[in-house]
C-alpha cells in the first residue's frame, strides 16, 4: 500500500517540475520520469503488457522524438517570455477548479471499494492479444491505416520548402 | 502475483488521474512554448490512460487495456503529425512562441 502512494506523489511532484522548468529540454527528461512512474503504476496494477508498451512506446520513441526536434531546432535555450503573474493566477484557479468538479462527480458515485485483481491473468499479453484479435481486430487493422497516414503525413510537412512554395 | 496488487482504493487512482489531468490542463494555460505545451497534452492523456487501466483492472474487463494500447497508437501518430507541423512553424517563423501564431485570429 505504501509503495502506490510513494510512487503517486512521485508522479505528482514530476509532473509539476514538467510544467515549472524553465530549461525545455529540463521539462522533457522529467516527462520521461513521469512516465516512468507511470510504467510502476501499470505494474503495480499488474497490467503487464501496458508497462511494456508504455516503456517501449512512450519513453522510448515518443520522448526520443520530443528531444530530437528540440536539439534539431536547437531551441534548448531559455528563451521564452513568462505570461504575466495575472495570466498565471487564472490558469492555476482554473485548473483547480476543473480539479475540484471532476474529484467531487467521481466522489458522488461512491466507488470506494478497493481495486482488487479479480483474474491474475487479466493484463498478461496472452489475455489482451486474445481480446484484441478477436473483439477489436477491425480498429486494430483501422490504426495500422491512421499510423500510415501519420506517417506520409509528417513526411510531407516536415519536407516543405517554404522557398519553393 | 495477485499479492502485489495492494487494496488500493479506487479513490485514489481517480484523485491520482484527476491531478495529473489538471496538472496538464494548468501546462497547457501556462505555458507559451508551443513544444511544452504539447507535453502537457501529453501528461493529460497519460492520465486518462492510468485511469482507463485502473477501472479495467476493478472491474475485471480486458477491454480497458485494450483501449489504452489504441490510445497510445493514436498518440504516437499525433505525436509525429504535431512536431512536423512545430517544425514547419518554426521553419516560416523562426519561433514557437504560440503568441506570435495569432494569424488564425481575425
Amino acid at each position: 500500500m505504501n509503495t502506490f502512494y510513494f510512487i503517486a506523489f512521485l508522479s505528482v511532484f514530476f509532473s509539476i517540475l514538467v510544467i515549472t522548468a524553465k530549461n525545455p529540454v529540463h521539462s522533457i527528461l522529467y516527462l520521461i520520469l513521469t512516465f516512468f512512474t507511470f510504467t510502476i503504476h501499470y505494474i503495480l496494477l499488474n497490467a503487464q503488457f501496458l508497462a511494456i508498451v508504455n516503456f517501449i512506446v512512450y519513453m522510448g520513441a515518443i520522448l526520443v522524438l520530443f528531444l530530437y526536434t528540440l536539439m534539431l531546432m536547437n531551441l534548448n535555450k531559455e528563451s521564452e517570455q513568462p505570461k504575466s503573474n495575472l495570466i498565471k493566477i487564472a490558469a492555476v484557479i482554473g485548473g483547480g477548479c476543473f480539479l475540484v468538479t471532476i474529484v467531487a462527480s467521481l466522489r458522488a458515485l461512491g466507488a470506494s471499494s478497493p481495486v482488487v485483481l479479480k483474474d491474475p491473468g487479466l493484463g498478461l499479453v496472452k489475455n489482451l492479444g486474445k481480446t484484441l484479435f478477436n473483439e477489436y481486430l477491425l480498429p486494430f487493422e483501422v490504426s495500422s491505416v491512421l499510423l500510415l497516414s501519420a506517417m506520409v503525413g509528417a513526411v510531407l510537412l516536415a519536407t516543405k520548402d517554404p522557398k519553393t512554395t | 502475483m495477485v499479492a502485489t496488487l495492494q487494496s488500493i482504493p479506487l479513490n485514489a487512482y481517480i484523485l491520482l488521474s484527476s491531478v495529473i489531468f489538471s496538472i496538464g490542463v494548468i501546462g497547457v494555460l501556462v505555458r507559451r512554448n508551443a513544444i511544452v505545451i504539447f507535453m502537457s497534452v501529453e501528461l493529460m492523456l497519460n492520465a486518462v490512460n492510468l485511469l482507463l487501466t485502473a477501472f479495467s483492472v476493478y472491474l475485471g474487463d480486458a477491454s480497458g487495456q485494450v483501449f489504452v494500447f489504441f490510445i497510445m497508437a493514436l498518440a504516437a501518430a499525433e505525436v509525429a503529425i504535431g512536431l512536423a507541423i512545430i517544425v514547419m512553424i518554426y521553419r516560416n517563423t523562426n519561433s514557437i512562441d504560440i503568441n506570435v501564431l495569432n494569424r488564425l485570429k481575425w
